[in-house]
């Protein structure tokens, strides 16, 4: 398995090679479309933004519009924080970012099977329990609620939490429980996370990280999710004000 | 060594050493209120006409750039600059009677524009760059003082500067001002043509070009009419000199393409990117056409220095960067450096690659960027960072590479200067 996989990376880095060579004779390559606007956002999030192996960038193609929408502009005005985000997008306009958006959520692009968990079963069954149903006890819905019962994401706003690193999982609800990673107000996954004990969290992306991603990943119709649902028992979370004006 | 002084000729000295801070002080004093206007606390005219001046006014200015801190409530202020001093923060300028400027009169905000003074009198530091507004005239600060009054005042109490001793007294501030200020002084002469006076009065004050386009002494000052470049303080961006046809100097550019860049970001000529690239998303492109021509008419007609001299190792192609250019840049600049009109800017014959001062191109290969998306260029094609893929031996051969490639005879980018430009950088 080894070889073969060295095989196919020199093949692909030969590859990468020839192309490399062949582009250098003549102009440049180009077109007049988003793609290519957004060469600067896929250098790091990957081809079409299918994520980096290196799990430090996650997936943004196919999650819905408007939670791409509002990372672009919590990085934007600081909410979030990571410097070369913030500084790529300072000249920016919310239009623009809206069409970037708009760009990477229409992309369905093939997820690479998830990474198997070496995670004890006590670890992976807390995690699971966290995700479905949540803790009664100290107030944390279950992911699901939010999320979509598939964990695909919910539109307009809510992402799919499957097919992303574990590492990347820790560090955001890591973020978002010592306050470094916000939202809009009220934000929601602010309360939660800090509802939510360092295992509970590392337990909740062991569990996440080694789902498969369902063959249909899209975000499903926002009313899709409700059904069965407590009233009152889903958080109300902050957006942008463009995307609060969506159903 | 012990020579002893009768007492008489001691005491004499500290009289006349006191006679002389007494003198000093008083000089000090007189130099920080001269020029003051006076507080009549008229009504101020705020009518709608007033109102959508002080609006156009206050973009003119980018009083917003500073006054409104990242995802802030507009103009309530909060945003820090950084300084070598320290840090100052900038004022709320929303209407709130605590903690704006909701009990200030029209003429106390233009004291403090022309002046550098607050309502209470207190000495604001020149990080809010009065030595420009102090030319902005009267009806005008009044305008942006009616804006300023018809947004919803925002209850945001003012951060206090944090400054390193002595730059936090008003003491050393007013000697700062005694040494470096005089309000009014920027006055164009007397016979330029109307369009012209407009370009320097939009230039030299509300514009505040020379915050940047001109470098700072060992003080922090500089004159508002020297537009020769400098280094940006802390952001370690140069701000080319608009004096130089080999930095950003425009006097053999057609006016059509001065005002393009400044109105879209983007023109065949070169495209604003960095600190200049937020001055046209949030200032210069709101300008209208008359006033865009008036600065292009105003740089067109500063003189243009004389080359200096510039020492260093000559760059030459090295075969390091060019593979590192192989491998990042030609996919979008292209083998012979030709670039994709209107998208990616050609590097041959590219006078920002080619300057004296290197850190500009650092900071382009550390975080990339978009030129502005403005109005007339909604979807400004980008540059990724690569901040997390080039170590400074690399950025430093390939830029060497850059500065020697296609005729280019610029000096060499050593590791050292790549270190430096972005050390001390916000990551």
């Amino acid at each position: 398995m080894r070889v073969l996989s060295s095989l196919a990376m020199t093949a692909a880095l030969l590859l990468g090679t020839s192309m490399a060579n062949a582009q250098r004779a003549g102009p440049p390559s180009f077109e007049n479309s988003m793609a290519q606007r957004a060469l600067a956002c896929t250098h790091c999030h990957g081809s079409q933004g299918r994520a980096a192996p290196d799990g430090y960038y996650p997936r943004i193609a196919g999650k819905p519009a408007g939670y791409i929408y509002n990372q672009l502009l919590n990085f934007r005005d600081e909410r979030r924080h990571y410097g070369p985000m913030t500084q790529l997008l300072a000249t920016l306009s919310d239009d623009y970012l809206m069409a970037i958006a708009t760009h990477f959520s229409s992309l369905q692009v093939p997820y690479p099977a998830p990474v198997g968990s070496a995670a004890p079963a006590a670890v992976l069954e807390r995690g699971r329990q966290l995700v479905q149903q949540g803790d009664a006890s100290r107030q944390v819905p279950a992911c699901a609620q939010c999320h979509g019962q598939r964990m695909t994401g919910v539109l307009p706003n809510v992402p799919g939490l499957l097919g992303l690193p574990r590492d990347y999982l820790n560090a955001q609800l890591g973020a978002w429980r010592s306050g470094k990673r916000r939202a809009h107000a009220p934000d929601c996954m602010a309360d939660i996370a800090k509802a939510l004990q360092p295992q509970d969290i590392e337990s909740v992306a062991h569990w996440l990280a080694a789902q498969p991603v369902p063959v249909d990943s899209k975000p499903v119709a926002p009313n899709s999710n409700r059904d069965g649902l407590k009233p009152g028992s889903v958080p109300t979370c902050g957006t942008a004000d463009r995307m609060a004006a969506r159903p | 060594m012990s020579r002893v002084q009768p007492r008489s000729v001691r005491l004499g000295l500290i009289w006349i050493t006191a006679a002389l801070l007494l003198v000093g002080a008083a000089a000090v004093l007189w130099l920080n209120v001269r020029g003051d206007p006076p507080i009549d606390h008229l009504p101020s005219p705020g009518g709608a006409q007033a109102i959508e001046r002080g609006a156009y006014l206050a973009r003119a200015g980018n009083c917003m750039g500073c006054h409104t801190s990242a995802g802030g409530a507009a103009y309530a202020g909060g945003r820090g600059i950084d300084t070598p001093f320290g840090t100052v923060y900038a004022g709320n300028l929303t209407a709130d009677p605590d903690t704006g400027i909701g009990r200030w009169s029209a003429d106390d905000f233009w004291r403090a524009l022309r002046n550098g003074r607050s309502r209470d009198g207190r000495l604001l530091y020149p990080a809010f760059p009065y030595p420009n507004y102090s030319l902005i005239e009267r009806e005008d600060a009044q305008a942006i003082y009616a804006y300023l009054r018809s947004l919803p005042p925002v209850a945001q109490a003012n951060r206090p500067h944090d400054l390193r001793w002595p730059f936090n007294t008003q003491a050393a501030l007013a000697v700062w001002r005694a040494l470096y200020f005089k309000p009014g002084e920027t006055a164009p002469p007397e016979n330029a043509s109307p369009a012209l006076k407009r370009g320097a009065y939009l230039v030299q004050g509300l514009g505040h070009c020379s915050a940047c386009h001109s470098a700072r002494n060992a003080l922090g000052a500089s004159s508002p009419l020297d537009l020769a470049g400098g280094l940006i303080p802390m952001q370690n961006w140069y701000a080319p000199s608009l004096n130089s046809a080999q930095e950003a100097g425009v006097m053999h550019w057609p006016a059509a393409d001065i005002v393009a860049l400044l109105k879209t970001g983007v023109s065949p000529r070169g495209s604003a990117q960095g600190p200049m690239a937020e001055v046209v998303l949030h200032s210069t492109q709101h300008l209208n056409e008359s006033d865009l021509n008036a600065v292009a008419l105003l740089l067109k007609s500063l003189p243009e220095h004389a080359n200096t001299a510039v020492s260093g190792r000559k760059a030459a192609p090295n075969a390091a960067g060019a593979a590192l250019y192989d491998k990042y840049c030609v996919q979008c600049h292209g083998d012979q450096g030709q670039g994709v009109p209107g998208a990616y800017p050609a590097l041959a014959g590219n006078r920002a690659v080619t300057m004296a001062s290197p850190v500009n191109l650092v900071q382009m290969v550390l975080h990339g960027g978009y030129p502005p998306a403005t109005a007339g260029n909604p979807q400004p094609f980008g540059m990724p960072p690569y901040i997390v893929d080039l170590s400074d031996p690399e950025i430093a051969d390939l830029l060497t590479h850059l500065r020697g490639s296609w005729g280019h005879g610029a000096t060499a980018v050593s590791a050292v200067d790549v270190h430096t430009a972005r050390s001390r950088h916000l990551r």
